[in-house]
Parts: structure tokens; C-alpha cells; sequence
């Protein structure tokens, strides 16, 4: 004796929130059935664990017949089989496109390939993010950068565009991709304090100011490759270092603008040389595909962490940034200013957000 | 008469691919009517094809075009191989056939496969040419209105009720030909859909000519059925009620018929019906002599809806009949041969005498009602073995009247076999009904000339229709079926159902009623039996709307006197007391005072509007499974027939139960069905239980104990103990207080002031009246359940069962819940489906009772779940329909609609109608609409636009875009110009939502696409479509009638498991029927469906094999409806729809 068949169809498509996070979250009929009973649903309506299964069913069933529609957001909009209202619609979509910080932070700046989705059951397994969630996630990034690597415009406009995201999740996807079109290596030890809403926030100052995208808005991959003139104009900033005079000139100018300001002020000028060759030797060095990849890990082997064993402060950091950056300009002899401010704008947006515990 | 029909295929978006190694399609279509067939070319290499095809022009004859669909192939082109068929459009056209209807077809319509099910969409443009003269023409009946819809549709008024119409035609099936062995199933399931497809037009065709005779121009309750019958064929059958429906101009509300000028119903009707005028010169003069003293008003709308056309044999006769004024003449020449030509229509004299009489329903003793009375009968095949049980099957004290035994010879306990009992009691039913007849006649001093079958498939009607309800009538039969050899002369089809209605005709008769209200016909098809069934409630109607119509209301009203008020007459028994079909207690009317009422009424009628009702409405069904050996032939036959009666009895007896443990009085919307199996067979009766404050407060029921043995004292005193509490606490629920007040009034000698004008009037008669009600008073508690065995213990449990809805929901099945009336305007619409399979363990039949009751209690359950949301809300036109598709099977199909209301309602009498007062706008409605506007502004405000390159015109698609969804709520613009935009979008709207759409593709293109509109969800041109199986959607109002959609879907799957089972499967096909109806509706420019229902889902399946199967029939009104707020829209409608449709049709 058993129910065989049990469907309930509206002609409003009803969809249950809770049970869709359920769902999104990969758990299965009976844990969400488990979960729901939990949560209390039952007595608000007096209902059974088999009234409670059957609607799971159901809500689990229409969500998987979405699903195919989900992958293409734009058709959600105007396809005929579900009638659901836009509002709903924009919340069906934003929750799909959802991730879990934990496991975006694992697959961040990975090549989004076969290979990477073999070790999803080992992220999954540290993340304790379900398989199925994880592979949702994987396949949305996945999906998203396949469709905008092609396209040109700007990127973060172009993501909306195409799956209807809010801006805020626009831009995580943004992030994401451009994270894994340059490879950006973050899985290491040393990178392991930073969130992803960090390198988010980086990525976004990257794609702003180094992209081809932000001299010239009509190219292809414009958002997603960094400017390679750009790159090469960075190898002139080597002469803050090799130029003895000139390096000395640069700490002078600095230190008399700090004195006083910080007691932190004697490491800053012990320091200054070693941190100023780091900055200006990761500048020279992004030619190269290699150190591009390198560039978070070497922002904190090279910057970030000789401050922290000085414990400087935060406000400490920005104060320094601040007037190494200005105190460029005075030098008579620098003549790239330009490249200067478009390097040290971004690395010192990168390391503000990236200074800290 | 030559119609040209033109057609055009715009675009296809979302198409599947077809093509593995470019993963695209090469599309192009075929359209097809009739035998003609054209081609677009080939759109290359998309998935969003652009055949922007010229107009394909058909030349045909209208008949073509009532039966015919268009068919709509889309085809992949395979230049080495045969072309791959995508999917198919089937589009009725039927509704471009009424001047009044929908003028132009214009959406996109998915692509539809039945093996795998939606493939994309299509966007076709659809169009018709009539030529004017129209009566020339017999065989077709272009013009005439369908509506499902069982009361007078919300814009129209009935001028005139013409009675009864039927048809049914048959045919091979398809799948049971020889052929089938050999086609591919997608071929066979094409057949079948187009066939049915071909049928129900061909039904419509020929239901629309018998009301061109009758004289009417619509059909409303028009309920169309399928019968398959596997090896023996494909029935395809209707029933509806004839009318002459004038459109109400637009100042007036609808539903209130009673401030029309006259006249305007003969202009009208002149436009409205086109075979009148042969028959005006005709009639006229006659009608005008037979009409009494007819107002000078009165004579052209009789005229202009008399029926019968010239060559119609019966004419002369009925005509008479319909002129003489003696009240006794009734002539029921009906049943005495089939051969004569049918002319239903029922004919009420209006001549005064008689209208007098019948008026003023004979103080004292005239007519009495019988009230619960469900009379019922099982037949089986006459020339096999005739079983006719009929019986009364009410309480136990109830015994059958003389009239009705005679009627029913070989009546007993199950019923004995008489071979020649045929004749004879085909004789002596001619005689009962021809003594019933004139009794009914003299008893309400009507004269009616009843054509055939005074039959009326509506449930609710206009205010003082109804006179009287007698009870319920019902009438089954078991058929053995065999092979239709012709299908030119479904013959035996016909006669089966003759058969039955004139059983119905003769209890109606036996109730002293002279017509069947709220009339309804079913089959249930097992192998090759066949239970034929048909029930509806016998009640008295005011013949003031039979002939004359509504139209002349005010004027009549001086000359009729009032029945008696209007809340409570319909109560009153409508036949004589002393000569009673079988006893019941009556009482005085608790209302009026005046009258005789029944202690129970059982209707399958809505409740009337203005009936007075005490505290809320509430579902109560009675279930019940029996086993039974599987047989064959004329030996299962004769087994299921022996069981009818016993189920009925038993199904009767549980809802009498269960009305009385909810402390309610009456029933309505009653629907018993009975489905047969291969063993076992269900009833399943539902019915919304409501208190009428007219009828007398039921009494509690005792248990009496009456063996000593194992039941103890205790035992019985606890049962009744939680009965006594259930009906307590049902009574809070159901807010059912009433009684005492009553009481008190009768007592009381200062009546309160809204009787004291009747009571006045009757004074003399009241005193005996309070005397009267003490004896009965002291009558009334007697209800006993005596437990005797264990079954009976069971059978308490459970009726204990039962739970009440959570709360803040309500129940019904009928189209309101009475009691409530502030509708707000959350609605949705759904269907669920559950099939149980029984474990093949030796099943008792209580076990199997208890599986079915918790079977459907779970299932209502479910809904209360899942709706939890919308609380308060009330589950309204709850329909369940039961079926046993296989041995161990049972299937329960729900289609209803859950509405919110407003909770702080003012406990006042629901007199009003609901949907003047249900206008309370949802916030998310408005929310909604508003949203949209600005996103669709929004979208439009930036683009490039560089398709729709005039700035005007993109400029009007954005308008329209909001018409699309927000047709509530855009205020800007009158409806004029709201449907003359949207006539534009027609023909630029779909150009520009391709360009939408192509920005959807993943396709590298100018930054101008990145650029557009973000998150444009309102630039799209889906159309929100409401469903609802109800007449009106609360808080809007219909302002116009697009036609009626009548689909037929086959779904069949080689990979069930792959499409996530029977469940997957089975929703992703309602899904899809779903998207279907609101696609087509979209089309016809319609916003909501109306009396949507899902006749038919047959769903069979082989899991073995990995394979299922489904058929869906559902149908409903399209219509366009506006929000009840909206000033804008009152005023310019009726001119502005039509100004409209001839705009279209220069526009385009």
C-alpha cells in the first residue's frame, strides 16, 4: 500500500523558500523532510510528515524541472510552461546563483575545467558544502565565464545582463571570473586569512583600473585580461629602486612627511627601502603570466607581512601608502607619474582591504 | 457559406535542438486546415527562427470551420533524411466565428509533442473572414456563443432560457484500430488528439444548430464530454442550456437584469442571433395572442427567441401547447416516441390565470416539498436483464410513494430481474408521468410545455428564477458496451441517455417539480462496462424567465405577486403535502412563517445569492469503496447494478451523518460519483453543508445500543459524548448560533418588523403556524444511530474522523463558501492528482474504506499545506473525480481553487454577491503591475532600438508591454486605446520581443545588447493568465467573452524513469496543459480563464516497459477581465471591444 503518484500543480508555480534553500543546498527529500519537521513547520498547519513529504516532493520535483530554465535566467523570463511572478522569478535566479563563501574561496582562481570538478567531493568534504551544492556552484561559475569570456562590454554588466543578478552578485561573478581567467593563486597558507568579499573587493579594483576595459570600452575580453602596455609601462617604475638617488630622495621626502604622525615611525624608515623594492619589483615583474599569478601571494610575502611583524596598525598602513604614494610626484626625476598612480591606486585599495587579521 | 481563413507564422524562440553536430535547427513549418497545406521556407541554423511568412490563405466552407482546427507542424529540415517533425499547434479557431468574441490570434503557442511534451514556442497570427449572411446555412452555426460557465455569464443577461440542449457523436478510436499496429505511437497519439479535436467541433457545430432552431444565440453550462470506450469506440458528448443572452450595456453591473430598457433586447437579439428573422414574421403575430396581455414591450423579444424552426415536425404542436391557457393540458408527448423530432425548450405559459397561481403558492396545503429526496435508480441493459432498483435510500424510515413503485416494478433489496419487465414498466411509466405531470402542473399552476427534457445544466441563476427545490434526482444505468459499427448513427448511445433523462424527468415529476436544475451527466467505463449516470435537483422556475426573459422584470413584478420572499422560497416544498413521494417532517418556514419546509434539502445547485445563511458553509463528502468479483459480460453487468443501490443508500446515509454532526441542514452542489473497477467499485460524494436559517435546526444524533453483549453502556455513553462534542465544537467552528434566536421569534407575538408586512398578511394563519412548530419542535431531535455490531462502531469512528480544516481555512465545493463575502483578490488555481496502489493482501471492505477516506482526508490535508500562505483562505469548487484505472489502483483528481479573503468580514447577510464586494486589491497585485510598468518603461527608455526603428512604435510596444501584464492597473490609458495598442503589438510587439530575446543568446554581439535594459523581467510579453474554475475572479470584473477553450492532450512517455517517474511525469504534462490553456487564452487577448475545469485525466501506466501515458481534457471561458476598481474601464467598453475588433481587422 502506497502512494504512487502524488503531484500538486498550481497554476501560479508555488515554491516554498525554505524548501528551495533546502534544495540548493543539495540535501535530500528525507533530510529536508528532517530539517523542515525540525524547524517547526508542522504545527503551523497542523500537518503530518506525510503531508510535509508529499510538498517536499513536489517543491524538489518543480525545482528541478526550473532548473534547465535557471541556467538560462533570460528565458525564465519569457518561457510559458511556469507561471511565476518577476519578483519571484528575480529570487529564484539570485538564490541559484547564491555560493557559499567557503567554497567559492576553495575553487577561487582555479582553472574551471573537468579536473577541478573531479576534486569538488574533497572541497566538499572540508567545506562540509554538500557535493550537490558544490557542484551547482562549480557549474554556475563555470557557465557564467563560458558565456562571458566571449562577449565584449563590461564584464559585471554584461554577467547581469545575462543572468538577471543583482549587482552585488554581478560583481562576486565578476570576481570570479577574473580570478580564473588570470589564475590568480590564493590557495596558499600564507593567503589562507583573506576572505573571498577581499579578494572580491580586489578583483574589482583590478578589473576597474589594469584591464584593457579601463582605457578602451569596446574591446573583446576587455574586463577579464590585464592591459599588457600597461604591464610594460610598469617595468619603468623599477627606477624608484635601482636609482640610488632617487630612492633616497623618495624615503627622505616620506619620512619627513610621517615624522611624528605614528609610533610605528622608526620600523617605517628602517623598512622603507625593503618594502618600497618589493612594491616596485612586483610592479616590474607582471609581465610575466607566472607572477601575474602571484600577485596576491607576493603582495603579502612582500608588504603585508614585514608590517604585521611591525605591527603597524591600520591606520598606520595607510598613512605610509598614502604619502609613499604623493611623495613620488614631488620627485623631479620620475617621470611616470601616470603609471605610478594607476599601480598604486590599485595596490593601495588591494592592500587597505587585504591588511588585516 | 465560404469563410477565408489566413494565417501567418511569425517566429520561434527556445526551439530544441535538432541538429547534434551544430547544435542547432534548420525549422520551418507547415500549416494545415482541412486538406490544404502550406510551407514557410527554412530558417537556417537558429533556435529563434524569423519565417515572418506571408499570409497563407485558406478558402473554406464554415462548417470546415467549426469542426476544423489549425494545425501548426513545425519541422526540422533534414536534406539526406525525413524531415523531423518538433511539435505540433493545434489552434480552434472557433472563437474568431462570433462577431462578439475574439476578432484575431496573435501569440506564441508552445510547440507541443506528445512524446516529449513542450519543444519551444511559436508565434502565429491567426485570422477570419466571415461573410455576413449567415442564416442561409444550415449546416453550420457560426455565431452561436459557448460558455462552461453554469450561470448567466457576468456581461450578458437571458433574455430568454430555451431549455435543453444535447448532442453526441462517436467514432472508431484511433488507438484501437488496425493501423495503430504499425504507426509510431507519436502517430497514433496525433490522430487521436486531432480526432477529438475534429469531434468536439463537429459537437459544437451541431449543438449550435439546435439553438439556432430553438431560437437561442448561446449555450451556457455547456458540458462536454469523452467517453472512451476503448474497443467499442470514442464517444464525444454534450449537454448545455440554450439561451438568448443580450451583452448588458456597460453602465450596468452585471448580474442585475433589472434596470435594462426593453428594447434593447430585440436589437440585440437581431444582431445576436442570426437565423431569427426567417421566423419573426412567423411567430409574432402568434406569440403575441398566446403571450396574455403581453406589454407592447413584450411582443418583439418573444418573437425574436421563439424556437422552433419551420421544418421542425413537433412545432405546430408545441406551439399550441404553449398558447392554450388551461392549466391542465399538459401534453407528455415525449417519452411516447423518440421519432419525434426533439424540441427541447421549456414553454410556461405566461398567460395570467395561471401565472397567478403558480405565483402564489397555495396557501395551506398546496404544494409540498419532498426534500431529501435523492430518488435513485440503476438500470441495467433492457434486453439482458432488467434490474431497476429504485429507491429512496434516505433514512430508515423512508419508503417510496405509490407513483414512484409503480414507476420502479421489481423494486426491492437490490432489485430482482424481470426480462419483460421493459415494456411494461416502460407503459407504466407513461402513465405515473402523465398523472405526476398534471399534478405537478396543477399543483404549481404552471403550464409548461416541456419539450422533451425541461433540463438545465446551470447552477446558479438569476435572482427569482428559482421558485422551489424539490430535491435531489438521479438516475444510473449499467451499459455492457459493444462495437459502434455506425458512427453516422450513434443510435444506442442516444437511447441510453434517453433512457436515463426520462428517468430523471419522472422523479423530477414525482418531486411536483417541473424541471431539473443544475443538471449534469457522467460515465464511468470499465472494460466493457459502463455506468451511465446523471443527477440534477428538481425544483419549480419562475416561468417569467422562460419566455419573456428578464427583460421585463420591473414591469412584471406589478402584476405577479411576490411567491414569497425571496430568501426562503426556494426552501419551500415545492408539491402537495398530503400526497407526498415519501414522508418527511416539515415544518414551517422558519423564515417567512408561511410555508411548508423539509427539515433537510439536498440541491446539486450553488447556493442561491439571496438565500439567508447562518454561520459558514463547509466540504463534507461522503466516501466508500465496496469489492466486488471480477466477472464479465452480463454477469458483472448484473453485479454492479445489484450494488448501486446499496452504495448510494450507504453514500446518502454518511452525508446525512455528517450533516448532522456539523449541525448543518442542507446541502448543496451535490456530486455523487461512482466509478467502477475491474473489482471493486468507489462512490465518493461531495457536497458543501451549509445551515439555512429558513429550514429548522437539525437535531443531534443519539446512539442507541442494541445488543446488551459486548457493548456496554459506557462504551455507547462515550461515543455520544464525542459526538455531542464534535457538534459542539462544529458549531463554534462553523459559527452556526441561530436556533435559539429563532425559536424565540416564533413565540414572540410582536414579529420583528421585517416580517410583519407577510405576517401581517397571513395573520390568520399564524397562530396555527406556532402551534404546528411546537409538534414538530418536539419531532425534530429523532435522528438515532443504532450500533448493533462492530461495523456500526466503525462506521461512527469513522464519521469521527473527519478533521475540520486548520484554521483559517474554509472548504467547499461549490463556487463560494456561503457565509463569506469579502473576497480579496489572491487567487490560485490548482490541480493535484494521487494514485494509491492497494497492497494485493485479502482487503475487507472496511479496510479499504478507511484507505479512501484517508486518501482523500490526506490530499486535503496537503492543499491546506501547501496554500498555508494565503491563510485566511477558503478552498472553493473543490471537484474530486475518482477513478480505478487498474486492478489495485485508485486515482483521486482534485482541480480547485484556493482564494484569500478578508478575515474582519462583518457577519452581515450574504445577499450580496460576492464579487461587488471582493475588491480589496491585493498589495502584491498592485505591487506587481506597478513594478512592471516601470520596468518595461525602463527597458524602453534606453534602447537602441534597432529593430523596431520608428520611434513610435517602440514607444507603443512599451505601452503594451504593460497591457500584457498589468492590464489592472494601467490607468493611463482607456481600454480603447489599451486593445488598439495591443492590436499593434500584434504585428510590431512580436518583432521587438524577438530582439529581446536574441539578447538572451550567448552570442558575441555589439555592446549596444550589454547595454540595454538590465534586469528587464517586464519586457517580455508573457501574459499573466488566472485560472480559476469559478465564473468570476474576485475583485474584477469580465468585460468581455473571448470563447470557450476545449483541449484535448495526449502525453506518452518510452523514458519515465528518466523524466523522474509517474510523479515527474505526470506534473510536468499538467504543467504543460497548463501553459497551454494561458498560451491560447494570451492569444485570444484574454487575461483569465473562467470555469476552468479538467473533465478527463486518464493516466496509464507500464513501469516495466519504462512507459506511460495520459490524456487531459480540460476547458473553461477565456475572457478579458478588469479590475473592479478601475472607473476607466465602465464606461466606453462594449463600443470600445468593438471598435476595437474592426480596428484590428483594418490595422493588420
Amino acid at each position: 500500500m502506497a502512494v504512487e503518484l502524488d503531484v500538486f500543480v498550481g497554476n501560479t508555480t508555488i515554491m516554498d523558500e525554505e524548501v528551495y534553500k533546502l534544495w540548493l543546498d543539495g540535501y535530500t527529500v528525507n533530510d529536508a523532510v528532517k530539517v523542515r519537521m525540525e524547524g517547526g513547520v508542522m504545527e503551523e498547519c497542523e500537518a503530518s510528515a506525510d503531508v510535509l513529504l508529499s510538498d517536499t516532493m513536489d517543491q524538489y520535483r518543480t525545482f528541478q524541472m526550473c532548473e534547465r530554465l535557471l541556467h538560462s535566467p533570460a528565458k525564465l523570463a519569457n518561457q510559458l510552461l511556469f507561471q511565476i511572478t518577476p519578483h519571484r522569478q528575480a529570487v529564484l535566479i539570485e538564490r541559484y546563483y547564491a555560493f557559499d563563501d567557503a567554497f567559492v574561496r576553495e575553487v577561487l582562481g582555479k582553472k574551471l575545467s573537468k579536473g577541478t570538478k573531479k576534486d569538488l567531493d574533497d572541497i566538499s568534504a572540508k567545506t562540509s558544502v554538500t557535493l550537490k551544492s558544490c557542484r551547482r556552484q562549480f557549474d554556475n561559475f563555470k557557465r557564467v565565464f563560458k558565456v562571458v569570456e566571449e562577449l565584449k562590454g563590461p564584464l559585471v554588466e554584461n554577467i547581469r545582463q545575462h543572468f538577471l543578478l543583482s549587482d552585488k552578485l554581478g560583481r562576486d561573478y565578476a570576481a570570479i571570473v577574473f580570478f580564473a581567467n588570470n589564475r590568480f593563486e590564493t590557495g596558499k597558507r600564507k593567503l589562507q586569512y583573506l576572505t573571498f568579499q577581499d579578494f572580491a573587493f580586489c578583483a574589482g579594483q583590478l578589473i576597474n583600473n589594469w584591464t584593457v576595459g579601463a582605457v578602451d570600452h569596446m574591446v573583446e575580453d576587455m574586463d577579464v585580461d590585464l592591459d599588457k602596455e600597461f604591464l610594460q609601462e610598469l617595468k619603468e617604475l623599477k627606477i624608484l629602486i635601482t636609482d640610488k638617488d632617487l630612492l633616497d630622495q623618495h624615503k627622505s621626502l616620506v619620512c619627513t612627511a610621517l615624522r611624528g604622525k605614528t609610533k610605528a615611525f622608526n620600523e617605517m624608515e628602517a623598512n622603507f627601502k625593503n618594502l618600497s623594492r618589493g612594491l616596485v619589483n612586483i610592479a616590474a615583474k607582471l609581465t610575466n603570466t607566472k607572477d601575474v599569478r602571484d600577485f596576491f601571494i607576493d603582495l603579502v610575502e612582500k608588504f603585508i607581512e614585514p608590517c604585521r611583524s611591525d605591527r603597524w596598525t591600520a591606520a598606520d598602513m595607510r598613512l605610509y601608502l598614502t604619502h609613499y604614494t604623493n611623495s613620488a610626484h614631488i620627485l623631479d626625476t620620475f617621470k611616470h607619474q601616470v603609471v605610478w598612480d594607476r599601480y598604486m591606486g590599485v595596490i593601495k585599495s588591494c592592500i587597505f582591504k587585504m591588511y588585516h587579521d | 457559406m465560404p469563410g477565408k481563413l489566413k494565417a501567418k507564422i511569425v517566429a520561434g524562440r527556445h526551439l530544441p535542438v535538432m541538429d547534434r553536430a551544430s547544435d542547432l535547427t534548420d525549422a520551418f513549418v507547415e500549416v494545415k486546415f482541412g486538406n490544404t497545406t502550406f510551407k514557410t521556407d527554412v530558417f537556417p541554423k537558429s533556435l529563434n527562427p524569423q519565417w515572418n511568412s506571408e499570409w497563407f490563405k485558406f478558402e473554406v466552407d464554415d462548417e470546415d470551420l467549426q469542426d476544423e482546427p489549425l494545425q501548426v507542424t513545425v519541422l526540422d529540415h533534414d536534406t539526406y533524411s525525413a524531415n523531423d517533425a518538433i511539435g505540433k499547434v493545434y489552434i480552434d479557431i472557433d472563437p474568431l466565428l462570433c462577431t462578439e468574441a475574439a476578432s484575431v490570434i496573435s501569440g506564441w503557442f508552445p510547440i507541443y509533442d506528445t512524446i516529449h511534451g513542450i519543444r519551444g514556442e511559436i508565434n502565429v497570427l491567426v485570422k477570419v473572414e466571415l461573410f455576413n449572411d449567415l442564416n442561409r446555412f444550415r449546416q453550420s452555426s457560426c455565431g452561436v456563443k459557448f460558455f462552461c460557465t453554469t450561470s448567466i455569464p457576468r456581461c450578458y443577461r437571458a433574455a430568454m432560457v430555451h431549455g435543453f440542449v444535447e448532442e453526441l457523436v462517436v467514432n472508431e478510436d484511433p488507438e484501437y484500430q488496425w493501423i495503430d499496429r504499425i504507426r509510431t505511437p507519436r502517430a497514433s497519439n496525433e490522430a487521436r488528439q486531432r480526432l477529438i479535436s475534429l469531434m468536439s467541433g463537429e459537437l459544437q457545430r451541431k449543438i449550435g444548430l439546435k439553438v439556432l432552431e430553438m431560437g437561442g444565440n448561446a449555450v451556457v453550462g455547456y458540458l462536454q464530454c469523452f467517453d472512451l470506450e476503448g474497443e467499442s469506440g470514442l464517444v464525444v458528448r454534450a449537454i448545455g442550456t440554450a439561451c438568448t443572452l443580450d451583452k448588458l450595456s456597460s453602465g450596468s453591473a452585471p448580474n442585475t437584469n433589472t434596470h435594462t430598457h426593453p428594447n434593447t433586447a430585440p436589437a440585440s437579439n437581431a444582431c445576436n442571433s442570426p437565423s431569427k428573422d426567417g421566423k419573426e414574421p412567423v411567430f409574432g403575430e402568434d406569440l403575441l395572442s398566446s403571450s396574455g396581455p403581453p406589454t407592447p414591450f413584450r411582443a418583439l423579444p418573444t418573437s425574436s427567441s421563439s424556437p422552433p424552426p419551420p421544418f421542425s415536425p413537433s412545432k405546430p404542436c408545441s406551439r399550441q401547447s404553449s398558447s392554450s391557457d388551461t392549466d391542465l393540458s399538459l401534453t407528455p408527448k415525449t417519452e411516447v416516441s423518440q421519432s419525434v423530432r426533439r424540441r427541447p425548450g421549456i414553454f410556461l405559459c405566461p398567460s395570467s390565470p395561471a401565472l397567478s397561481t403558480c405565483t402564489l403558492p397555495l396557501p395551506g396545503s398546496g404544494s409540498v416539498s419532498c426534500v431529501k429526496g435523492s430518488v435513485l435508480t440503476a438500470t441495467t441493459p433492457p434486453p439482458l436483464s432488467t434490474i431497476r432498483s429504485d429507491s429512496a435510500l434516505l433514512e430508515k424510515n423512508l419508503s417510496f410513494s405509490e407513483d414512484l413503485l409503480l414507476a420502479a416494478p421489481g423494486m426491492g433489496s437490490g432489485g430482482s430481474v424481470g426480462k419483460e419487465a421493459g415494456p411494461l414498466k416502460t407503459l407504466l411509466r407513461q402513465q405515473t408521468q402523465t398523472a405526476l405531470e398534471q399534478r405537478g402542473a396543477s399543483s404549481s399552476g404552471l403550464l409548461i410545455n416541456t419539450g422533451e427534457f425541461p433540463f438545465f445544466t446551470l447552477t446558479s441563476f438569476p435572482p427569482g428564477f428559482l421558485v422551489h427545490v424539490g430535491g435531489v434526482v438521479s438516475a444510473r444505468s449499467v451499459k455492457l458496451l459493444d462495437r459502434i459499427h455506425n458512427p453516422d448513427e450513434p443510435e444506442t448511445r442516444d437511447a441510453w441517455w434517453e433512457e436515463i433523462r426520462q428517468e430523471i424527468k419522472s422523479h423530477a415529476k414525482a418531486l411536483g417539480c417541473h424541471a431539473v436544475v443544475g443538471y449534469s451527466e457522467s460515465t464511468s467505463i470499465c472494460e466493457e462496462v459502463c455506468i451511465l449516470s446523471a443527477s440534477g435537483t428538481a425544483s419549480i422556475l419562475n416561468p417569467r424567465f422562460m419566455r419573456e426573459g428578464c427583460l421585463d422584470i420591473g414591469i412584471a413584478d406589478h402584476r405577479f405577486e411576490e411567491p414569497s420572499p425571496p430568501s426562503c422560497g426556494f426552501c419551500h416544498i415545492p408539491y402537495d403535502e398530503l400526497n407526498m413521494p415519501f414522508p418527511a417532517q416539515l415544518t414551517y418556514c422558519y423564515h417567512c412563517r408561511r410555508q411548508k419546509v423539509p427539515d433537510v434539502l439536498f440541491t446539486t445547485i450553488d447556493l442561491p445569492s439571496e438565500a439567508s445563511v447562518t454561520g459558514k458553509g463547509c466540504l463534507i463528502q461522503a466516501r466508500l469503496c465496496r469489492l466486488k468479483k471480477k466477472a464479465q459480460g452480463e454477469v458483472n453487468a448484473t453485479a454492479i447494478s445489484n450494488m448501486l443501490p446499496f452504495m448510494e443508500y450507504e453514500l446518502h446515509t454518511q452525508l446525512m451523518n455528517k450533516l448532522k454532526l456539523r449541525s448543518m441542514n442542507a446541502l448543496f452542489g451535490l456530486h455523487i460519483q461512482i466509478s467502477v473497477g475491474e473489482n471493486m467499485l468507489l462512490g465518493l460524494a461531495s457536497a458543501t453543508g451549509v445551515y439555512l436559517t429558513a429550514l429548522p435546526a437539525p437535531g443531534g444524533i443519539q446512539i442507541a445500543g442494541k445488543t446488551p453483549g459486548d457493548l456496554s453502556n459506557d462504551h455507547i455513553s462515550t461515543i455520544q459524548k464525542r459526538i455531542n462534542d464534535t457538534i459542539a465544537k462544529n458549531k463554534e467552528l462553523y459559527q452556526i448560533n441561530p436556533p435559539e434566536l429563532n425559536e424565540e421569534l416564533v413565540g414572540s407575538p410582536i414579529p420583528e418588523p421585517r416580517h410583519r408586512s407577510r405576517l401581517f398578511r397571513s395573520h390568520s394563519e399564524s397562530s396555527d403556524e406556532v402551534s404546528e412548530l411546537d409538534l414538530s419542535h418536539g419531532k425534530k431531535d429523532a435522528f438515532v444511530l443504532e450500533i448493533d455490531d462492530t461495523d456500526a462502531v466503525e462506521d461512527i469512528h469513522s464519521l469521527l474522523i473527519d478533521a475540520p480544516p486548520p484554521s483559517g481555512f474554509y472548504s467547499c465545493n461549490t463556487e463560494v463558501m456561503p457565509g463569506i463575502n469579502t473576497w480579496t483578490s489572491g487567487v490560485q488555481m490548482f490541480t493535484s492528482v494521487r494514485v494509491f496502489r492497494l497492497s494485493n493482501a485479502n482487503l475487507t471492505n472496511q479496510g479499504l474504506n478507511k484507505i479512501f477516506t484517508d486518501l482523500c482526508e490526506n490530499l486535503l490535508k496537503s492543499f491546506y499545506f501547501k496554500l498555508r500562505s494565503m491563510i485566511p483562505c477558503c478552498l472553493c469548487h473543490l471537484n474530486f473525480t475518482v477513478a480505478v484505472p487498474e486492478d489495485e489502483l485508485i486515482q483521486v483528481a482534485v482541480t480547485a481553487v484556493a482564494m484569500t479573503f478578508d478575515k474582519d468580514q462583518t457577519q452581515e447577510k450574504p445577499a450580496e454577491k460576492p464579487i461587488t464586494k471582493g475588491s480589496g486589491d491585493t498589495e502584491e497585485q498592485l505591487q506587481f503591475s506597478m513594478e512592471l510598468c516601470a520596468d518595461s518603461s525602463l527597458a524602453n527608455s534606453q534602447p537602441p532600438s534597432k529593430i523596431s526603428g520608428v520611434p513610435e512604435s517602440s514607444n507603443i510596444s512599451s505601452r503594451a508591454a504593460s497591457v500584457d501584464y498589468g492590464s489592472f492597473a494601467d490607468r493611463c490609458s482607456t481600454w480603447l486605446e489599451l486593445l488598439r495598442l495591443k492590436a499593434h503589438t500584434i504585428r510590431r510587439g512580436s518583432v521587438k520581443t524577438i530582439s529581446s530575446l536574441e539578447r538572451s543568446s550567448p552570442l558575441p554581439d555589439g555592446r549596444s545588447r550589454s547595454l540595454r535594459s538590465t534586469r528587464s523581467f517586464g519586457g517580455t510579453s508573457v501574459t499573466v493568465v488566472k485560472m480559476t474554475p469559478l465564473s468570476f475572479l474576485p475583485g474584477t470584473r469580465i468585460i468581455k467573452y473571448l470563447g470557450i477553450i476545449n483541449m484535448f492532450f495526449i502525453r506518452e512517455t518510452t523514458s519515465l524513469r528518466e523524466e523522474g517517474g509517474v510523479s515527474g511525469f505526470l506534473h510536468s504534462f499538467i504543467a504543460e496543459v497548463f501553459a497551454m490553456v494561458r498560451a491560447h487564452v494570451a492569444a485570444l487577448g484574454g487575461n483569465a480563464v473562467v470555469s476552468y475545469s479538467m473533465k478527463e485525466c486518464v493516466f496509464m501506466e507500464n513501469p516495466n516497459k519504462n512507459q506511460a501515458q495520459c490524456l487531459i481534457n480540460v476547458s473553461g471561458d477565456a475572457v478579458i477581465c478588469v479590475r473592479e476598481s478601475d472607473p476607466e474601464a465602465t464606461p466606453s467598453m462594449t463600443n470600445s471591444a468593438q471598435s476595437c475588433s474592426s480596428e484590428t481587422d483594418t490595422a493588420t
